[in-house]
């Protein structure tokens, strides 16, 4: 009788220990993009997969994090986009909403989760207003964003000689910010720009644009638009004789998935700044690696962003034991970031994540040695000067 | 020379050129969906995806059978209005005696079908095809430099368009036609298969979406969603047009792509919306259409 009372004891004396060490945490991660459109390459699935991979990396599972992954398709429009975050803020519990590309959904994504608790980790969108007049508490921008592409594409162009520009630029808060940011550069180099023309988004069409550009006679035509747009413009602009004639064509924006729909025998010679490529050292190679079994494609910047941001939200909510938004973003921008695909990086204030930008150019089919292998690496931009200086951007956040 | 509004003349001329290439889509296009709506009653919203099946058919002879651009040409259409015949026996006859709608929904529900499907397989981005060499290169017009291919694109279309026209409103077989679908219980009685008449005539109007297609491919990227974007704008055409008239959809086809290359030219930002303002306005003049008649 005392034996099985002491036996009765002992059980619930350990059922309750148990129940006091079960503090799991639950995460709810919402990955919005555009799955269908023109930029559903470049994201889309690809960045769910990023996602799992940060949290398998992580091995949530054995530290009481218990982590959900959903993820649904903002067509590329702010009202859709707005629409889904808005149910998954209010009704579904998510915690942090990532990737989003097309800026104007960005914005729309940004304003909302700035009265939520719950974080916005942006790898997809490039406006650089999100951590400028935009910037918000709760919103962090990965990847890369327009002043980058500006000082590292633009840049490049206007040392090379191309001193008077024109642009064709898509028509929505993107191709307006590229725009800006890119004459800002040119006219602070001393070249001039000949006009401008703002093409609906998305287009399908660009003779017409192009013709202007040919007839602007400007040295650079500068692309301020991405995805299937600017595989579409590169190909019309061959078709045209706009590069035979003695035009260049400057890519500012340009993925991995673009120069891969191009093939190498449309877009060589094509100069451009990512953040990530599969093929840098031998981190990215493995990680790009296992990518590619899982997801069938090499990933692009926007997809290796995805993954970085979440492994950094998952160490920051382990160090901080909560998923409130502002302690966990405290935590974000207190610790350095590491990971195999951007290597060292910090979170600035403003929440701009920084790390090296390169500027690729994209070999010819005789340099190229395989499927995928389109980049050449011409200069490493250091972080410190690849992103504009926290002074700058007009954040509220910025003392 | 004289400006106008601040354009020089070479410049409009080339952008009217250019928006007369747009129109020949816009034509081939919208004469399959007036052949189909007009003779059949059948709303199709498939033509966009039919129009993409023929740029994927084209990539498809190239990629695995060796088959050029020419070839494509010939067997695209045909290999894609195979399956519009097959589509309108097993699906759309058995529609014929409901109304429009259901006949729009079967067809819109197929074409997002088909574009899923594509896209899973293949992405977005697009697919390689180029110019074949006999049309690489251009002339130069002194007020814009024209692409050989697009030269090529105009003429080919105006020849197809014209042909068609031909074939509905002066041979006996397109008088068959037109007397089946306005009364075929007679024309049946005279001895002709007035089901079969249907059939080939759908699978007509979905070759020549096909035929589009493949003067597409080496233009415009060839992707699951290159027909969506496209068959917005040309049931617009057909509906500016009058839908049932076969003439018209070819004079309003080329017309409004004049008309769109001219606003990309003084108002860029509007050159998506211009065609859907002018059917707007055609709408509340003349709601059957320019050229439509009043049933």
């Amino acid at each position: 009788m005392k034996r099985r009372l002491w036996v009765l004891g002992g059980l619930a004396a350990s059922l309750m220990a148990t129940s006091a060490l079960a503090q799991d945490i639950n995460v709810k991660i919402g990955v919005l993009n555009d799955r269908s459109g023109i930029y559903a390459d470049l994201s889309g699935e690809g960045s769910v997969v990023a996602a799992r991979m940060a949290v398998e990396d992580f091995d949530a599972a054995s530290k009481g994090i218990n982590v959900e992954i959903i993820s649904a398709d903002h067509q590329n429009k702010p009202d859709v986009a707005s629409n889904i975050a808005r149910q998954w803020l209010d009704e579904e519990g998510v915690n942090a909403i990532v990737d989003v590309p097309t800026s104007s959904a960005a914005f729309a994504v940004n304003e909302l989760v700035r009265e939520a608790n719950a974080l916005f980790l942006n790898s997809g969108a490039a406006a650089s207003e999100l951590t400028g007049e935009a910037c918000s508490p709760h919103t962090a921008h990965w990847t890369y964003d327009t002043w980058a592409l500006a000082h590292g594409t633009g840049a490049a162009m206007v040392e090379q000689g191309g001193d008077s520009w024109f642009f064709l630029t898509a028509d929505y808060a993107f191709g307006h910010a590229l725009e800006r940011d890119t004459i800002a550069v040119v006219e602070e180099a001393g070249g001039t720009v000949l006009g401008t023309v703002r093409h609906p988004f998305p287009g399908q069409d660009f003779s017409s644009f192009l013709l202007q550009a040919q007839a602007s006679g400007a040295k650079v035509i500068g692309l301020a638009n991405a995805g299937g747009d600017t595989v579409n413009t590169i190909k019309q602009a061959a078709e045209f004789g706009i590069t035979q004639a003695g035009q260049s064509l400057a890519g500012l924006l340009i993925f991995l998935t673009d120069v891969h729909a191009l093939g190498l025998e449309n877009a060589q010679g094509l100069v451009l700044t990512e953040s990530f490529y599969w093929d840098l050292n031998d981190d990215t190679r493995e990680w790009s690696a296992r990518f590619e079994e899982l997801d069938g494609d090499k990933p692009t910047m926007v997809q290796a962003g995805v993954y970085s941001a979440v492994l950094h939200y998952l160490k920051a909510i382990e160090a901080t034991g909560t998923t409130d938004a502002d302690e966990v973003m405290a935590k974000m921008k207190e610790m350095p970031t590491s990971d195999p695909v951007f290597g060292e990086g910090v979170l600035r204030q403003d929440g701009r994540k920084v790390h090296d930008m390169y500027l690729f150019r994209v070999k010819s089919p005789e340099e190229s040695q395989g499927p995928w292998d389109y980049y050449e690496v011409l200069t490493t931009i250091p972080a410190e000067r690849a992103f504009r200086p926290l002074e700058e951007g007009n954040c509220p956040l910025v003392e | 020379m004289f400006e106008l509004l601040g354009i020089p003349p070479q410049a409009l001329f080339g952008q009217l050129l250019l928006g007369l290439i747009n129109g020949s889509f816009y034509a081939i296009l919208s004469l399959g969906l007036a052949v189909i709506f007009g003779l059949l009653n059948i709303i199709n919203f498939t033509h966009g995806a039919q129009y993409m099946l023929g740029a994927f058919v084209a990539w498809f002879l190239l990629q695995y059978l060796g088959i050029g651009y020419w070839g494509a040409l010939i067997i695209a259409p045909i290999v894609v209005g195979i399956t519009g015949v097959i589509i309108e026996r097993l699906m759309i006859s058995r529609l014929y005696h409901l109304d429009h709608l259901y006949g729009l929904l079967l067809t819109f529900g197929l074409a997002l079908v088909i574009q899923g499907l594509l896209r899973n397989e293949f992405g977005i981005s697009g697919l390689p095809y180029s110019i074949p060499p006999e049309l690489a290169g251009g002339q130069n017009l002194g007020f814009m430099f024209l692409p050989n291919y697009r030269g090529w694109v105009v003429i080919a279309s105006l020849a197809v368009c014209l042909g068609t026209w031909f074939l509905i409103e002066k041979t006996r077989l397109g008088a068959y036609l037109r007397a089946a679908t306005e009364n075929p219980t007679l024309v049946g009685a005279f001895g002709i298969n007035v089901p079969r008449l249907v059939t080939l005539t759908y699978g007509f109007g979905v070759a020549l979406a096909a035929f589009a297609g493949v003067l597409a491919a080496p233009i415009y990227s060839v992707n699951p969603n290159m027909g969506a974007e496209l068959i917005i704008v040309v049931f617009a055409v057909v509906v500016i047009g009058g839908m049932g008239s076969i003439l018209g959809a070819i004079i309003t086809g080329f017309g409004l792509g004049i008309i769109e290359g001219l606003t990309r030219v003084f108002y860029p930002e509007g050159s998506a919306v211009v065609i859907f303002v002018i059917m707007a306005i055609v709408l509340l003049l003349k709601p059957a259409g320019l050229f439509g008649r009043t049933a």
